[in-house]
């Protein structure tokens, strides 16, 4: 992949932990680029076990959750297993508000996700 | 844009062009202003969500971004109170047709959360008949229906 614009991806023991660039996920093109980048994560890299560590997000648009769940569906169909962390209080509330709390797998921090995945 | 301040209460208007991009400065301002007037973090995030979903809704789903067509948005604010109108050029839609999108069996469903946002962190919202213009209100004093205000 292109050097990603929107997403930074370490590698930790096969897992792939993503921190997203932007703080503020709002702009249409930036969340297009944000899926592209992520889909290629599971369609062209074939990695299979994937950390979202959203530290570094203060806000995300109704846009951008429908981007998370396409990416969703996408890593589930692959096989793929997806993780999300470090959620503000304030995003976290967007999740519950809209039941997705119950499509991701929600964990507190990234230490968590990397001792189950 | 135009404003208009009193002690107790400040009014801004904006005639908005029809792209996804350039109402995000009025969106800016309109927070700067409520937090001048002390609303805090948690309470600035449900309006942001709100102001952005509804204007982005009237650009996209109303006016389809047609260049041609504008949203006009006024905003009362007060130290308690934000007070939102959106109107947009569009055939208007009847909220009550959106479906469920916190549904069990619907929650892969792409779209739709805006309106279930926006109605989780106001106080009122309320679409006109025809459905091109929505007005939104939320009052500090009082919780929200669905209690989301508070992130503690």
């Amino acid at each position: 992949m292109a050097k990603p614009q929107r997403i930074e991806v370490n590698e930790s023991a096969n897992i792939s932990v993503v921190r997203f660039k932007d703080q503020k996920i709002i702009d249409p093109v930036a969340i297009q680029e944000l899926g592209q980048e992520l889909f290629e994560l599971v369609e062209k890299e074939e990695r299979r076990k994937i950390v979202l560590n959203f530290g570094n997000v203060e806000f995300l648009s109704s846009a951008a959750l429908g981007k998370l769940i396409t990416f969703e569906k996408k890593a589930k169909r692959i096989g793929a297993e997806l993780i999300l962390t470090n959620i503000s209080p304030e995003i976290y509330q967007v999740f519950a508000i809209t039941n997705l709390d119950k499509l991701f797998k929600i964990m507190d921090g990234e230490a968590d996700a990397l001792a189950v995945l | 844009m135009a404003s208009s301040n009193s002690n107790a209460e400040r009014t801004l208007r904006a005639s908005l062009p029809s792209n996804l991009t350039d109402y995000h400065a009025f969106i800016q301002t309109t927070l700067d202003h409520l937090a001048q007037l002390g609303w805090g973090k948690c309470e600035l995030f449900g309006i942001h969500m709100a102001l952005e979903e509804s204007i982005s809704n009237a650009i996209r789903h109303g006016n389809k971004e047609d260049p041609a067509k504008r949203v006009q948005v006024e905003c009362r604010l007060s130290p308690s109170r934000f007070w939102i109108s959106v109107c947009d050029e569009g055939a208007g839609f009847q909220p009550e047709s959106v479906p469920d999108c916190c549904a069990a069996d619907r929650l892969e469903v792409i779209g739709g959360r805006g309106l279930a946002l926006m109605q989780a962190y106001m106080t009122r919202l309320q679409y006109n008949d025809r459905g091109n213009c929505l007005v939104m209100e939320k009052v500090l004093a009082g919780p929200s229906p669905n209690g989301a205000c508070c992130c503690e």
